[in-house]
């Protein structure tokens, strides 16, 4: 039975500090949806961060799993969440109760960057904004298909959907390339050409009857008429979004197609999260870190504050902080359109003293992140902004792994490399790209993936199972081509056994 | 409060036991696998319980990082033995991860009991000392009003009420009748009070290699959760020997080698003074194991036999004697138990574990008599 979290209200000294620092966000401009603050215990924050922020979505072991992960780390002391805000209108957004109030004002700081993110940034605009119903509604539908159908077989199912639940387009929200259903129906390319008299020959009409007999003109229109439906059962590809594809043609049961619709939707909603991690944090924090230091500070904050931000803006030569790489580059955004940094003649200046002093005292800085905010994901963010200077400033590098010595050395602090690096591992939010090539390979129905080979290989062992998992969902052999090692492999499933198959 | 995330959480917990149930095996011949013991904990590493996607491998994979450095110094080590593995994706988190589940040792033990379908163990006679203790869990028509379970009653007065037609929604008033009274009852549950002694004893002469001895560690491991789940207290003592022997602690004892010969009685003595000084066999469940490569100075058989058979085995429930293989080792010794106990003794079980792979049947045997 699902239980709808019932949360006590603010407590009034926390409703204060959020009265207060609503008003210093909107002084800045900043503009989001109504926002509801929930304070929590450890463990609820744990159980909702574990269902991605919806305390109400579908059941799933899967999110056990995220909890007793999270629970294990925050127990060893290991990681703690702060924040965690929805996506929704209101949004939604939770503050864990033992947290110290220097911190508190520090999470609603950052948490209405995050809001008013959600509600200007491009990327966000085509989510669905009453996703808190939604996802409860999901969750509803699929307990109800779990006590119709069986609690392991309807898991069992989703287990298989997750596993393609990244095959998606992340930009058909936009170009609508896969409408959902089509508004009109217009005649097909070929419609003229097919004819109910098709098959006829030229005769005398005296001998009509017998050149052509009618009998066999209406057989023959029937077989055309069949062949064409069959022809429209046969997918074909290619096509971008995969779970789409399956869902339309996959045979399916009906609720077998909702649940899959529901993880679709749900990868839809989160897909912008993932493009803009870099731009999203990196504004929360821009907006923390000036609301905070300029008006919320009270004397005591202060050392508290400086612990948390710096807490949060570390960096490990292993990863790239989101966060910290966020916020620099916004604030060597605004500092370069403060000076005119930017144009023509500012590129083509070589001369480097000149390029330091550079100020015409242009203050477009401020107008130019929200401008930034508006428009653009991390992939653009990164291409358009990220600069030679930056990289020096910031001692960015690229790294490689090692197969021999099995380690990740650093292999170049060119700053070319690094671009290409960072890029690279942006692009598709950081995942293959997989399209269907074919849905009626071999003229048998078989599903026919590929891979758009980069640069990188698929993990054979996961491809294997992942095959067999999609397998599950479209019943008849399926394949994926891709590059193994710099040859064209394929990698088949046919329900018993996988086959490998290398060009040779 | 009830949260949802409990019941994903159960039936997470209840995957993850099967997968430990169909792994069994592995975890049992590759000791390896079970990582940091806590004092009722074991965490188990369980590759690939996520959900596979179609994602980068690790060739020809990077990222970008932040920081000092030259180029060409290794940053992160990747996770050498367990290839493939784990989490990450190009250009994030090279490090990659394993999921690792912390499971209390009692239900490992009840995983290993139903898998290697070993019998319980019948504490032996007098020191069945039995305990009874009161669990709650189960419902009555009758009991104490302070037992009363305030729900269950509405909940079957309602019931009564809806199939005797007087309930009425607009008015939802619900009135128990004493029939509908239900109360908390109990069962009662014997545990037994028995206490058992593990005395092991190992060859450290220079015949019995590293390999051999991790055979008897990974031994050690599960027959300590089995018979720690069969008695409430259990005691292990260790004992070491080559030509002469001597008691000590778990570290010692897997990690002396001696150059010395090889005399098993003095094992034997040591064991037997042990019994006498400190377990009354009246009183404890003995258990002994004995690992060795199977080597023994020629001459001291007949005394090692002798021992075994006039003072070891009237006093234990049971004496387990494991011969690992060993390059070096001749293997005699076993033979020359089979010679005077023969194949079948009803407290005497032989094990031949020729390899990591052989720990499965050799744990069988011993355990299986359930003694």
């Amino acid at each position: 039975m699902a239980t709808v979290t019932h949360f006590e209200p603010l407590p009034s000294y926390l409703a204060d500090i959020q009265r207060q620092m609503e008003e210093y966000a909107r002084g800045y401009g900043l503009d989001f949806y109504p926002t509801i603050f929930e304070v929590v215990d450890y463990d609820q924050l744990n159980e909702i961060a574990s269902y991605g922020g919806f305390p109400t979505r579908y059941p799933h072991w899967r999110f056990g799993m995220e909890y007793e992960q999270l629970s294990k780390g925050y127990e060893y002391g290991l990681q703690k969440i702060y924040e965690l805000v929805i996506n929704n209108d209101p949004c939604y957004a939770y503050l864990m109760r033992s947290n110290h109030t220097t911190d508190q004002k520090l999470v609603m700081a950052h948490v209405y960057g995050h809001c008013d993110f959600f509600k200007n940034n491009n990327w966000f605009s085509q989510t669905n904004r009453k996703m808190m119903d939604k996802m409860a509604n999901h969750g509803n539908r699929v307990r109800r298909y779990m006590d119709r159908f069986g609690v392991e077989d309807v898991e069992n199912f989703i287990d298989a959907c997750l596993s393609i639940e990244d095959l998606i387009d992340v930009h058909s929200p936009f170009i609508k390339r896969n409408a959902d259903k089509p508004k009109y129906e217009f005649k097909r390319a070929d419609e003229e050409e097919f004819s109910p008299v098709a098959g006829r020959f030229a005769a005398k009409h005296y001998l009509d009857p017998f050149v052509n007999p009618p009998e066999v003109l209406s057989a023959e229109a029937e077989r055309l008429r069949k062949e064409r439906e069959l022809e429209e059962k046969r997918p074909t590809g290619p096509a971008r979004d995969v779970m789409k594809f399956i869902i339309d043609h996959a045979p399916l049961k009906p609720w077998q197609m909702d649940v899959l619709s529901i993880i679709r939707e749900e990868a839809y909603y989160f897909a912008p999260q993932g493009q803009t991690k870099i731009m999203n944090e990196g504004w929360a924090s821009y907006w923390h870190s000036t609301i905070m230091t300029r008006q919320g500070l009270e004397p005591g904050d202060v050392i508290n504050y400086a612990d948390h931000h710096s807490g949060t803006m570390a960096s490990s030569p292993t990863r790239l902080n989101p966060y910290k790489l966020g916020i620099e580059l916004l604030r060597d955004i605004e500092d370069r359109w403060n000076k005119g940094r930017f144009g023509k003649e500012y590129e083509e200046c070589d001369d480097m003293r000149q390029r330091r002093q550079w100020d015409t005292g242009a203050g477009l800085g401020r107008q130019k992140i929200f401008e930034v905010r508006h428009i653009y994901n991390d992939l653009m963010f990164i291409d358009e902004f990220l600069t030679l200077d930056f990289c020096r400033q910031y001692k960015l590098f690229s790294f490689s792994y090692h197969e021999d010595t099995d380690t990740y050395n650093i292999e170049s602090r060119e700053f070319p490399k690094i671009k290409e690096r960072l890029l690279y591992s942006l692009t598709n939010r950081g995942q293959p790209i997989i399209q269907v090539r074919e849905g009626n390979y071999k003229n048998r129905g078989e599903l026919f993936l590929e891979h758009v080979h980069n640069g990188v290989d698929l993990q054979i062992n996961y491809a294997h199972d992942t095959l067999a998992n999609l397998h599950r969902l479209w019943a008849r052999p399926v394949h994926i081509e891709t590059q193994i090692e710099g040859k064209q492999t394929t990698f088949s499933f046919d329900g018993s056994e996988h086959k490998t198959e290398t060009a040779k | 409060m009830v949260l949802n995330i409990d019941h994903d959480h159960r039936r997470f917990r209840h995957i993850v036991r099967g997968k430990i149930r169909e792994n069994l095996r592995k975890y049992i011949t590759h000791g390896e696998m079970i990582g940091r013991k806590g004092r009722d904990l074991v965490s188990i590493p369980l590759p690939q319980l996520d959900v596979p996607h179609f994602r980068y491998g690790r060739n020809g994979s990077g990222g970008t990082g932040q920081g000092e450095g030259e180029v060409g110094q290794p940053i992160a080590g990747g996770n050498g033995g367990n290839k493939g593995d784990g989490k990450g994706q190009a250009g994030s988190d090279p490090g990659q991860h394993i999921l690792e589940v912390d499971v209390p040792l009692e239900e490992l033990a009840a995983i290993l009991g139903d898998e290697l379908e070993l019998p319980r163990i019948e504490p032996k006679g007098a020191a069945t000392i039995s305990q009874e203790k009161s669990k709650y869990d189960s419902i009555r028509r009758t009991g104490p009003e302070s037992l009363r379970h305030r729900k269950r009653t509405y909940f079957q007065a309602l019931r009564r009420q809806i199939t005797t037609g007087t309930y009425d929604p607009q008015q939802p008033v619900i009135l128990p009748i004493p029939d509908d009274k239900r109360y908390r009852s109990w069962s009662t549950i014997q545990q037994p009070q028995a206490n058992a002694v593990i005395l092991y004893m190992m060859d450290v002469s220079g015949s019995m290699t590293d390999d051999q001895k991790e055979i008897v560690r990974t031994e050690a491991f599960w027959i300590d959760t089995w018979l720690n789940s069969q008695y409430d207290g259990v005691e292990v003592r260790y004992i070491i020997h080559d030509a002469v022997a001597r008691t000590v602690d778990e570290d010692t004892f897997y990690h002396t080698r001696e150059s010395g010969g090889t005399r098993i009685s003095s094992a034997y003595k040591v064991a037997v003074d042990l019994i006498r000084k400190e377990f009354d066999p009246a009183a404890w469940n003995i258990y002994g194991f004995q690992f060795s490569d199977g080597d023994n100075w020629g001459e001291d058989n007949d005394q090692s036999l002798r021992l075994l058979a006039e003072e070891l085995l009237p006093t234990v429930n049971l004496f387990c004697y494991g011969q690992v293989e060993s390059p070096y080792g001749s293997g005699e010794y076993i033979r020359a138990l089979k010679g005077r106990f023969g194949d079948k003794h009803d407290k005497l079980v032989l094990s031949e574990i020729e390899d990591k792979e052989g720990i499965y049947k050799s744990i069988k045997a011993f355990l299986g008599k359930g003694k």
